[in-house]
């Protein structure tokens, strides 16, 4: 056990956490818990990424993960006022087969990776890959394309989605 | 400072995300628990992209993760439109009263 170093415990704990949380969102009852629930994985994901030295990443996903999308499930959450008794069930029948495609689907790839061995190596000394000079570096150079092409999606998913919330729009 | 991390397990987590995900978006019938678990997937998929990004010290991934992000925030709000669009129409949004198109 002492052949652990610190980063390795923290990735064991961060793990954990993030699957603990994630297990939660889906078998949680509340919608509303559900949506917290997501809010703690996503801030052990960050956790991941700070570990991995992806420190910008780590900011962004907290920002606009935790920040702004979950913020925005959560306020239809309310409007909607969804609660416990409001909850629709799936039948046991439905979950228990659910659970076994699951874990059918879990052994498929972890048998999978376990042929992978080429992979079996672990990540040592300072990455500056993930500092925002270089990512910025990147990101303005070989993705320039793209980047603007994404500046046109998010327009217009706005435009949709204004266009679907406004009055009148599925009286024929 | 990375200190010794397996990309094995780094591989196993993102693969156990996923799936718990896959599971949520079988087992439940509240559509916006659905989007929830669609995120948690999109997550499992960034973790991985981040991880071999570090390990071949190649920004591509890390840009990558970026866009995926951008494109989940879309998909989110529009998704999220839809969604408030049925509520209003059929007050509820469970997804076995979604059946129109189906006879």
């Amino acid at each position: 056990m002492s052949g652990l170093s610190v980063h390795q415990w923290l990735f064991g704990i961060l793990s954990f956490l993030t699957v603990l949380f994630s297990l939660m969102v889906v078998f949680s009852r509340s919608p509303v818990n559900s949506v917290l629930y997501l809010i703690m994985s996503f801030f052990s994901i960050s956790g991941i990424y700070l570990l991995l030295d992806a420190q910008f990443l780590a900011i962004v996903n907290i920002v606009v993960y935790a920040g702004a999308i979950m913020v925005l499930f959560l306020s239809v959450i309310m409007l909607m006022n969804l609660k416990e008794d409001t909850e629709p069930q799936r039948t046991v029948f439905t979950k228990i087969i659910a659970g076994i495609i699951g874990g059918m689907f879990l052994f498929v790839l972890t048998g999978v990776l376990k042929g992978v061995e080429v992979l079996d190596k672990k990540l040592y000394g300072t990455s500056h890959v993930g500092l925002i000079e270089n990512l910025g570096k990147v990101l303005f150079t070989d993705f320039l394309f793209p980047f603007e092409i994404v500046s046109v999606l998010l327009l217009s998913a706005m435009v949709g989605a204004v266009m679907m919330g406004r009055k009148g729009f599925n009286k024929n | 400072m990375i200190n010794g991390i397996s990309v094995n397990y780094l591989m196993l987590l993102s693969a156990v995300l996923f799936t718990i995900g896959a599971v949520g978006v079988m087992a439940r019938r509240n559509s916006i628990i659905i989007f929830m678990c669609i995120e948690l997937m999109l997550n499992a998929v960034n973790i991985l992209l981040v991880a071999f990004s570090t390990l071949h010290q190649n920004a591509d991934g890390q840009v990558f993760v970026f866009f995926v992000m951008t494109v989940a925030a879309a998909e989110v709000a529009v998704g999220l439109a839809i969604l408030t669009m049925i509520f209003k129409n059929i007050r509820s949004i469970d997804t076995n009263l979604l059946s129109n198109l189906k006879d």
